[in-house]
């Protein structure tokens, strides 16, 4: 695979997008968009576990055994995920408790295992790295997106500034309160998923099935 | 690069034999699993030691700046350290509503307290869903430049929609009038049961009274989608669109007001006796 870094790095932005083209990570984009700055702190955790995991494994990819190759994956993301945690708790710790456990749910992030199973197991270290900030970065760009639009309409604020000033507090906005859910994340990254491929047809799936024409008799 | 599915090893050195051995041998496999979840686990628990005191101290700072906080007197950028000594902290047996001389306030911990089985009882009739009940807990005692009592702030938590909710209450000197009430760790829905933490919410507290005829008569105080017959004194509105955070807070509050509560503690207070 010719990849330079520089494509590494930009390609899981918009062209092979973990969420929007792979659709993994779902779950946790779902639990932590309903404000920008949890968003934007599960988005740095998520990519320097992607970044490091991957690093580690591709560094020891040649003396994993196959048959607990998995399990070593893990062990490796898991170990990484509890530095992290305890690092927020430590440094950040409002945040923390914001996320509180969906920092410990990043170990089943299906990016950061996909990464390493695909890409880490078998290139070197380096580019295993370059891989997983790149998509690190992808997860954290639509985490953001869908945070942007949660916070806005469901809290009316941005980054805990008030934006939309609500009727809870004075205002003049209701907020929509089904933006606060984890459901509406569906929505929304569902819409974004529609705008992509609008700009980008080529990432269209083709068809399972075609239906056929029957010529009326 | 050596060949990985070489098997014949000639070299003297044993690590490079270990390397260059098939990654798919009994030998290797137990090897590199052993050597891994050691490194790990040494790696894990390092970071856990070495931050827990930063932990620690975020926790306790986070405690304090609610007790500041439920007592009206947090600002922004305020000492939390200093502004904190002048909360006078006992540890009161509930039970009777006496301090205990038998821990230091300093260091006793409520939370490990409530699931000692030394420390604590087991509930059977258990409104707030706590459990355990802790004998002893935590009190902050407020006092104005003259020594007498003008707040004094009670832990209580019990279980809302998904999460325990730990706060404070202040009450006023007279053992009956709230003064504010505080949760500072909660994991209720965003934008609605953790409105809980909504100031404009946390301002109906003010003011309200726990019990009739001035703290002689019933415990009145509740959460609700109406007034009690009591009176608008004893009332404050439910969160809408949260029934059940709203019930949990009101479980709590009348749970830990009660005779197994704070009652004897605040029947001291009432008398003036603190």
């Amino acid at each position: 695979m010719a990849q330079t870094y520089r494509s590494m790095l930009i390609d899981p932005m918009v062209d092979n997008n973990p969420i929007t083209l792979q659709v993994l990570g779902i779950c946790s984009a779902l639990a932590v968009t309903s404000s920008l700055k949890v968003a934007l702190v599960m988005a740095i955790a998520v990519t320097l576990v992607t970044a490091f995991s991957s690093m580690f494994i591709s560094v020891l990819r040649s003396q994993i055994p196959s048959s607990i190759r998995i399990i070593v994956q893990m062990i490796i993301i898991a170990s990484l995920v509890i530095v992290v945690d305890q690092v927020l708790k430590a440094y950040a710790y409002e945040i923390s408790k914001t996320l509180s456990v969906f920092v410990g749910l990043i170990i089943t992030n299906c990016i950061v295992m996909g990464r390493a199973e695909a890409f880490a197991m078998k290139n070197p270290p380096f580019a295993s790295f370059v891989d997983g900030v790149g998509n690190g970065l992808g997860y954290g760009l639509i985490l953001m997106l869908v945070g942007f639009f949660r916070e806005l309409f469901g809290s009316g604020s941005l980054f805990g500034v008030t934006i939309l000033p609500t009727v809870n507090n004075g205002g003049w906005y209701v907020p929509n309160g089904l933006l606060l859910l984890p459901p509406s994340a569906f929505f929304v990254i569902g819409l974004l998923i529609w705008a992509f491929r609008t700009w980008k047809p080529e990432q269209v799936e083709e068809r399972e099935y075609s239906i056929q024409a029957v010529e009326a008799h | 690069m050596p060949d990985q599915d070489t098997q014949i090893n000639t070299s003297k050195n044993p690590i490079r034999r270990f390397l260059d051995a098939s990654p798919d041998g009994t030998a290797k496999t137990v090897t590199v699993a052993l050597g891994l979840c050691l490194v790990a686990s040494m790696v894990v628990s390092a970071a856990a030691v070495a931050l827990r005191p930063l932990q620690e101290r975020n926790a306790a700072l986070d405690k304090q700046v609610n007790i500041i906080q439920v007592a009206g007197l947090y600002e922004q950028g305020i000492d939390v350290a200093k502004s904190f000594e002048a909360f006078e902290p006992h540890v009161l047996e509930l039970s009777t509503g006496e301090f205990t001389d038998q821990f230091d306030p300093y260091k006793f911990d409520d939370r490990a307290a409530a699931d000692d089985l030394t420390l604590s009882i087991p509930l059977q009739d258990d409104p707030a869903s706590i459990g355990r009940q802790a004998k002893y807990v935590t009190v902050y005692l407020l006092r104005d430049a003259d020594g007498a009592l003008d707040k004094v702030i009670l832990p209580v938590y019990g279980y809302g929609l998904w999460s325990t909710l730990y706060g404070f209450i202040a009450i006023e000197e007279d053992g009956n009038t709230i003064y504010g009430l505080q949760f500072y760790d909660q994991a209720e829905t965003p934008g609605l049961g953790a409105e809980v933490d909504n100031p404009r919410w946390k301002a109906l507290w003010r003011d309200k009274k726990l019990r009739t005829e001035d703290g002689a008569g019933e415990l009145a105080i509740t959460v609700a989608k109406s007034p009690p017959p009591e009176g608008r004194d004893y009332y404050v509105d439910a969160l809408s669109g949260a029934t059940l955070t709203s019930r949990g807070v009101d479980n709590l509050v009348r749970f830990w007001m009660s005779e197994r509560g704070f009652e004897p503690f605040l029947k001291r207070v009432r008398a003036g006796d603190i």
